[in-house]
This record gives structure tokens, sequence and C-alpha cells, in this order.
């Protein structure tokens, strides 16, 4: 082999620009707020003609209340039922979204490591969803009775499913020359799933995690539809035969701020631990 | 050159030694009887069309794959687990992990070893300022050009402190301008820090350019048709390394052998 010179590949090496993070595009706030600034702005004209349409067609408040009024119930009824009932709602739902997390992420984790296990559960897995869900929270506010727990059951086992099945996808589909290059470099079985298959599967995951989080609240409706003394679902099931139907909007107004905080939340937690999936696609 | 025979006669100096390897995949015979004898810090580049079983071979020799029949020796070891011991591979594309910075990517090898993270973060960060990455430790690969990347998975296979290096068309994916740059970088790297290289090339240059001996496979069923010693004098520059008429010779004939 002939002497090259070994500086001059390297110090040429270090010209080759490379592209760099644009800082200069204003704060990432900012730049979200105007993102969702359109769907905003259609937010409020839907809201201003439910408004109007109501007022103009003299539609009875009993059919379908403006939103002037579902506000104002919200307000009214806020300290009498509403805080109380969201509150306990939203227990329900953090508290089953939170088990559906552990046991999802477990059970994918599981039947990922063992080919076997996958053979015998994933079937049944995926048959298991053909049972509507709904139909099983009368069967669990039997078995558990009128407390929190078929609520919390329901909204774990809605949740469940679509964060077990995107993380197996996410585990299963991971580049195999990733697992052959980390054997040639003292990679474990362990290593390599530490270091390359989990994080691999997190941006799949987080797709499974953020349809969970607008499932869930559906989750603890249906449990208190089923059997309960407190909660959005009952204000609902309590006041429609009242024809209180401006107190339904606003708890459905109030469970749908419920999903957006979670789905928010979830969104989040994706920025924060998967910061290379959506840069690196750029 | 007569590298190869010097090195029969002195097991110690024996890098890599494939006998008589076949490897079948169902009915196609992608290897047949490969004999290739590379000798402790030698470096082999293997050229040969698309589809003529270089990275099957590459994969046989560092223990990712067994041959049908024949026996491999890596370091004295025979055992897929001992190959796998002695090799580090480093495949065409960089494989960097995007969740990692650079630094992080180049230190894997270390952290598998049971290092904590601090420890093999001191060890790697040394050497980025050598490999042209000075500065860029933190950054994350995305934000790397393609010859810098190439550059951070090399530097991820030499961490990995294996003697053997398998480097599976290192630079196809780069154009040929960075390519050339980051084969002139390689070149002075492997004079630095001598390692056994078999080097899987499509281009005849390169192969050249880099190898102490080049070797032409053939197509389906890969058999080795032409063993090219090289020996170039040494000089400053890719350009005149290419020039010289040793080069242009050497060329020649394995592209000869390509055709035949």
């Amino acid at each position: 082999m002939s002497n090259v010179d070994g500086n001059n590949g390297a110090s040429r090496g270090l010209a080759e620009a490379a592209p760099k993070r644009s800082k200069d595009k204003g704060s990432p706030l900012r730049e979200r707020l105007r993102n969702l600034g359109p769907a905003i702005g259609v937010l409020v004209g839907l809201v201003v003609f439910w408004e109007l349409a109501c007022r103009f067609l003299s539609v009875p408040a009993y059919i379908l209340p403006p939103p002037s009024s579902i506000i104002a119930t919200l307000i009214k009824k806020w300290d009498t039922t509403l805080a109380s009932a969201t509150w306990v709602t939203l227990s329900e739902v953090a508290i089953g979204f939170a088990l559906s997390l552990i046991t999802g992420i477990g059970f994918a984790i599981l039947l990922h490591a063992s080919p076997h296990v996958r053979r015998a559960i994933y079937p049944l897995l995926i048959g298991s969803q053909t049972i509507p869900i709904i139909v099983i929270g009368p069967i669990l506010a039997i078995i558990f009775g009128y407390n929190i727990v078929p609520k919390v059951l329901l909204v774990t086992l809605i949740c469940f499913f679509p964060i077990v099945v995107t993380t197996i996808d996410g585990l299963a589909s991971v580049d195999p020359q990733l697992k052959r290059m980390m054997k040639t470099l003292y990679g474990t079985a362990w290593s390599t799933f530490r270091r390359v298959e989990f994080p691999a599967a997190l941006p799949s995951m987080f797709s499974g995690i953020r349809v969970a989080a607008t499932y869930a609240s559906i989750g603890a409706v249906f449990g208190e539809y089923a059997g309960s003394s407190n909660g959005l679902g009952y204000v609902m099931i309590q006041a429609t035969p009242q024809m209180q139907t401006s107190l339904v909007f606003a708890a459905i107004l109030l469970l749908s701020l419920i999903s957006v905080v979670l789905f928010a939340l979830v969104s989040l937690a994706e920025r924060l631990l998967v910061p290379w999936a959506k840069e690196g696609r750029s | 050159m007569g590298h190869a025979d010097v090195a029969d006669e002195l097991e110690d100096a024996t890098g890599i030694s494939v006998a008589q390897v076949n490897r079948s995949f169902g009915d196609i015979v992608a290897l047949e009887a490969i004999d290739l004898h590379v000798s402790r810090h030698q470096r082999v580049g293997i050229v040969g069309p698309s589809g003529c079983g270089k990275s099957s071979l590459l994969a046989l020799v560092c223990g990712l794959d067994e041959p049908t029949s024949g026996s491999i020796n890596v370091l004295g070891g025979h055992s897929a687990a001992e190959r796998l011991a002695s090799c580090a591979w480093m495949p065409q594309r960089d494989l960097l992990l995007p969740w990692r910075t650079v630094l992080a990517n180049a230190s894997l090898p270390l952290e598998n070893k049971g290092l904590s993270k601090r420890d093999a973060y001191a060890i790697v960060e040394p050497l980025f300022e050598r490999f042209g990455l000075g500065g860029f430790e933190q950054r994350f690969p995305y934000e790397l050009s393609g010859g810098m990347r190439q550059r951070v998975s090399f530097l991820r296979t030499l961490v990995a402190g294996k003697d053997v290096l398998l480097l599976d068309e290192p630079f196809g994916a780069l154009d040929s301008i960075t390519r050339a740059d980051v084969q002139q970088w390689l070149r002075s790297a492997l004079d630095d820090e001598p390692r056994t290289v078999l080097l899987v090339t499509h281009d005849v240059e390169e192969a050249v350019l880099l190898s102490d001996v080049v070797v032409v496979i053939s197509p389906r069923p890969g058999r080795i048709v032409a063993r090219i010693p090289i020996s170039l004098a040494p000089v400053n520059t890719r350009r005149d390394a290419v020039m010289q008429p040793d080069f242009i010779a050497a060329r020649g004939e394995v592209l000869d052998a390509l055709e035949a």
C-alpha cells in the first residue's frame, strides 16, 4: 500500500457541509398553533352556524340547545353535578388507560419474545376483537358491581388491542440487517432488544397509543351506562329522559375535553421520547 | 506478491482460511468450491457481478451463516461463535441507529460489551477528530452527510476492536466524489491501524486501490476465477495512484478476469 496523506481525506471530510437543523422557523409552539389555525377556524364557524341556526329556526332547546345555553348549563351545573362527574370519569379513563399501556406493551413484548406463545395467543387475540366490547359492560357490572372496577376494565380492554397490535408490529418490523449488525457487535438478545428493537418499535407503538387515547373515554362511558352512580356517562343517562338536553351536551363537551387532553399528553410524550422519528423522515 | 504462499507455512499469520466451501440455498448454488487464504492484516478485495455470492461469502466468514460443506477458519476459530467473535461486519447501508447520537452510535459495541455509557464515550470520543468527525459527536445521524455517516459506521466497526473487518460494499451508497474521498480516507485509516480485511465491491477501481490481492468471483455459481496481486508504488494522492502504470495494468487484469 502506498502512503496516502491521512489528514487529507479527513480535513476534506470536514468541509462537507452537513445539513443543520433549521432553527429559524420561530418557536415550535407558535408553529404548531399556526398549524392548528384552520381547524380552529372551522370549529368556530360551525359553532356560530349552530348558534344562529338554533335561534333563527326556533329549534326547541330540548331537541338541540344552542352552544350558548350549553355553556350556561355547564357553568350552572359545574359545582352541583359536573365537577364530580368529570372527576369520576377522568379517574376511570386515566387508570384504565395506564393499565392498558402496561399490560398492552408487556403482552406485546411477551408475544414477541416467544414465537410459541405468539402462535398460540395472537390469533385468539385478533379473534377476541369480534366481540363488541360494549356488550361486555353489563357482564362486568354483574361481576364487579357498580364500583369503579368494571369501568376501568372496559377502558383497558378497549385500549389494549391497538397498543398490543402496533407494538408487536413495530417489534417485528425491525430491519433484520440491524439485528445482524448487532450480532457482530457483541449484541446479546437482551442488548439487541433494549438498544435496537424496542426503540425501533416506538413510532409504531405510539400510533397505537394515540388511537387508544381516543377510544379510552368511550370505554368509561359504556361502563357507566351499564351501571353506575356517578360520572359523565351517568349524567347523560340521567339527563336524557328528563329532556335536559343541554346538560347532555355539556357532559359530551367535557368528555371530549378529557380525550383531547389525553391525546395531547400522548403526543407530548411522543415528541419527547421519539424526537428522531419526525426529524429523520425529512 | 506471494503473501498467501508464505502465510501457508506460518500458521500464526493466518487471518482467514476458507477451504472447499460450498453454499447452496435450496437448488441454487451460491458458492462453489471456494478456497481463499488471507494472511493476517492482508487486505483482499472481492469483485464479481451482482448475485455472485460475494455477500454470502462474507456472511459465512463472519459466522452469521454456515457453509453447506467445507470449512472456514478465522484466526484459528472454526465454529460460528468463534468466527463471530473475531469478525466485524460493515454493510453497504450505514445502519446507524437514528435514535442515538453519532457518539452513542459509535460507542454501541462497547456498550454491548458491558461498559457504562460514560466509559464507552470516554474511549470513543477522542477518535472522532481522527475520523474527520470532530464537533459532530452530539449530532444525530440524519444531520450528517452520507460520507460522514459511513465514516461513523466504520468507526463503530473499528471500535468493536476485532481483527477481521468484512466490508460489504461499504461505499456503494455514496456518490462518486464522496466515495473517492472516503476510499482515500479508509486507506490511511487502515495504514494507521492494520486489520485483516475482506472488501466486497463491484467497483474494480476501488478494489485495486484498497487491496493487496483482488479475487474475482464468477457469476452464479460463484467460483473464484482469478487472484490478482496488487502492488502499487507509494504515492500521495489518489490521482497519482490511479495514473500509475501498475494500477492501470492491475485494473486491466481484473476487468479481463471479470469478462472472461
